[in-house]
């Protein structure tokens, strides 16, 4: 049923390579087992989210059902499958961050960039997640902006760090 | 306590680098061929003389486990790292990878080939995405140096190991939902048995670890299962890595004996509890998901599986969350109860439902709205909850909420009166 739809979506030359090696890694009976690392591709490729003809791609590509797909995508937090900032900002506010001032880091995000949690900034630039256990505890507290931590924040640090973004 | 030149982590604050010639002059790659040459059922002997019990939070004996895996079955075996380390409180597998990573490929290595594997999975958590890197870089290292691959360490034994990322599923650190996303699914735990032994990956007989668990095995293998279980206690043998978070003047990591007081620990590794021992009011000894425990316990309890269980708590990962008197403890649960319930799988309705009834009122608590039957009330559902879900989720979502109501349940009670008496005072 999929033949008819026109993909608007497919793999770059670079990550067409890097999901051949993805491939590679399971039995050849079982190549479902790459749906997740293949996910993470095409969200890279799409600025952080994951529109539907990316999902029917992978679906196509594996030969798997389309629901299959799906449901992997809508399961695990990571999956963004709205719209999200270039700078995906994720605060962690469980317990060991909680109680080295977690919340004050999110309240102090919410003035700076002038969004609520879970909204993304009109340009697009910026979206502000709070998220649990980021698993860096003994640095807390910790964000997460894209694919890399910042430990041990102050509350100082947010102005600098969101100064240095817009650049 | 452990004498310096009993540490196994030598780099785990990172002061060196993990490349491999570094980590060779630590001793890392070392006689890793000889001890090859002297068979599985000589390695899987001296892991279980050795008395190591798994570091991910259960405490199972890591040998016995090995033992289980049928040695005559003519299906592949998989070895599956589990790095999918989510449970708040806890970061010591997180500092193994970007720090050591060395160790657990050697440990991958020699594991794989205790219990006749030739391939391995290490499933990362999503969030480690440079941690991830790290690895991967050190696992191209190792193939370069012909020390995995088809020839590994020149030993004739074919090696592979390949990373997977996760993509931020709590769950998946269980060790059957983590099959189950290795195979490309949604993270949902399955029934028991058959066990993951007989049963695992594809189908195929499969073993999974905790990354601590497989990186203590190569220096247990080296220094002989003697050394090891002269460390610690008897049945609670060894080192560990404990991650000291919270109200503490220097949270770290630290790798200390099993069995060590919990006063020590804290005041001698982490600078003491921030405005002193007598601020304490509680601690969580083992991540979120073992209940926590009131300073009364903590001036002698130690920190080991046997002596954490019976005071009502367990070691779980390790993960020491220190709390002092400052804190809104019933906030500070509240939190972990939130914790679970969105990171509740949703296949079993104890814990689907139940996770989201208790956060829900415990938030209410937290403003000081209920009642004392309601509180018993909370503590009977977690006793439903606990004990009838697939996986352990379900137990770990009570744990938080019936050590407060054990423990502190008359600052539930103080909480009630408080908002009471606003209302008074505003009629």
């Amino acid at each position: 049923m999929h033949n008819d739809i026109e993909l608007k979506f497919k793999f770059n030359n670079s990550n067409f390579l890097k999901s051949k090696k993805i491939l590679k890694k399971y039995p050849k009976k079982f190549s479902e087992s790459a749906i997740l690392p293949l996910l993470h591709l095409a969200q890279e490729q799409l600025d952080g989210w994951l529109k539907k003809p990316a999902i029917e791609y992978i679906s196509k590509y594996l030969k798997v059902p389309l629901i299959k797909v799906y449901e992997v995508a809508s399961f695990y937090h990571m999956f963004n499958l709205k719209k999200v900032g270039k700078h995906c900002i994720s605060v962690c506010t469980t317990t060991p961050c909680c109680l080295k001032g977690s919340d004050a880091i999110l309240k102090k995000f919410e003035q700076n960039l002038n969004i609520k949690n879970g909204k993304i900034t009109k340009d697009g630039v910026f979206s502000l997640h709070e998220i649990e256990c980021l698993g860096a505890c003994i640095n807390a507290p910790v964000i997460k902006i894209n694919n890399n931590y910042y430990e041990n924040l102050k509350l100082d640090d947010i102005k600098k760090i969101v100064k240095n973004l817009k650049k | 306590m452990l004498k310096h030149e009993d540490h196994i982590f030598t780099n785990l604050n990172g002061y060196n680098s993990f490349k491999l010639n570094e980590a060779k002059s630590r001793g890392v790659w070392n006689d890793t061929k000889k001890i090859i040459q002297r068979g599985s059922s000589w390695l899987i002997n001296e892991i279980r003389l050795s008395d190591l019990r798994g570091r991910g939070g259960a405490g199972f004996p890591t040998g016995l486990k090995w033992s289980f895996i049928p040695q005559k079955s003519k299906l592949p075996k998989y070895l599956v790292v589990n790095a999918d380390e989510s449970e708040p409180g806890t970061c010591k597998d997180r500092d193994i990878i970007r720090h050591e990573p060395h160790k657990l490929i050697e440990g991958c290595l020699l594991s794989g080939f205790a219990i006749g594997a030739h391939t391995c999975y290490i499933y990362t958590r999503g969030e480690f995405y440079n941690e991830t890197n790290i690895l991967q870089t050190a696992i191209d290292e190792a193939y370069k140096d012909g020390l995995i691959g088809k020839n590994s360490c020149n030993s004739g034994w074919h090696f592979d190991i390949y990373l997977h990322r996760g993509a931020g599923a709590y769950i998946a650190g269980e060790e059957t939902a983590m099959l189950e996303s290795l195979e490309g699914k949604k993270a949902q735990p399955r029934l028991k048995p058959p066990f993951p032994a007989i049963v695992g990956l594809y189908g195929c007989p499969t073993i999974i670890n905790n990354v601590e668990t497989i990186a203590v095995v190569p220096d247990i293998l080296k220094r002989g299962s003697a050394w090891f279980s002269s460390l610690g206690k008897q049945n609670n043998t060894g080192s560990k890595i404990f991650c000291i978070s919270g109200h503490v003047n220097k949270p770290c990591n630290i790798e200390e004996e099993l069995g060590i007081p919990l006063k020590e620990l804290i005041e001698k590794y982490s600078g003491g509890v921030i405005g002193g021992w007598n601020n304490l009011l509680a601690v969580i000894p083992g991540g979120a998901s073992v209940p926590l425990i009131p300073k009364k316990i903590c001036d002698d309890v130690h920190m080991d599986f046997d002596s954490l269980e019976k005071v009502n708590s367990g070691l779980g990962t390790a993960g020491v969350i220190v709390m002092n008197k400052s804190t809104d403890l019933l906030k500070a649960i509240s939190r972990l109860s939130r914790f679970y319930k969105k990171e509740s799988c949703g296949q079993c309705t104890p814990c689907r439902e139940g996770a989201g009834w208790m956060w829900r009122v415990m938030e209410r608590f937290c403003k000081g709205q209920g009642s004392i039957d309601e509180i018993d009330t909370l503590y009977e559902v977690s006793k439903e909850v606990e004990g009838h879900t697939i996986c352990a989720l379900g137990d770990a979502a009570a744990a938080p909420i019936q050590g407060l109501i054990k423990n502190f349940r008359h600052l539930i009670i103080q909480k009630f009166q408080k908002s009471n008496n606003l209302k008074k005072e505003v009629a």
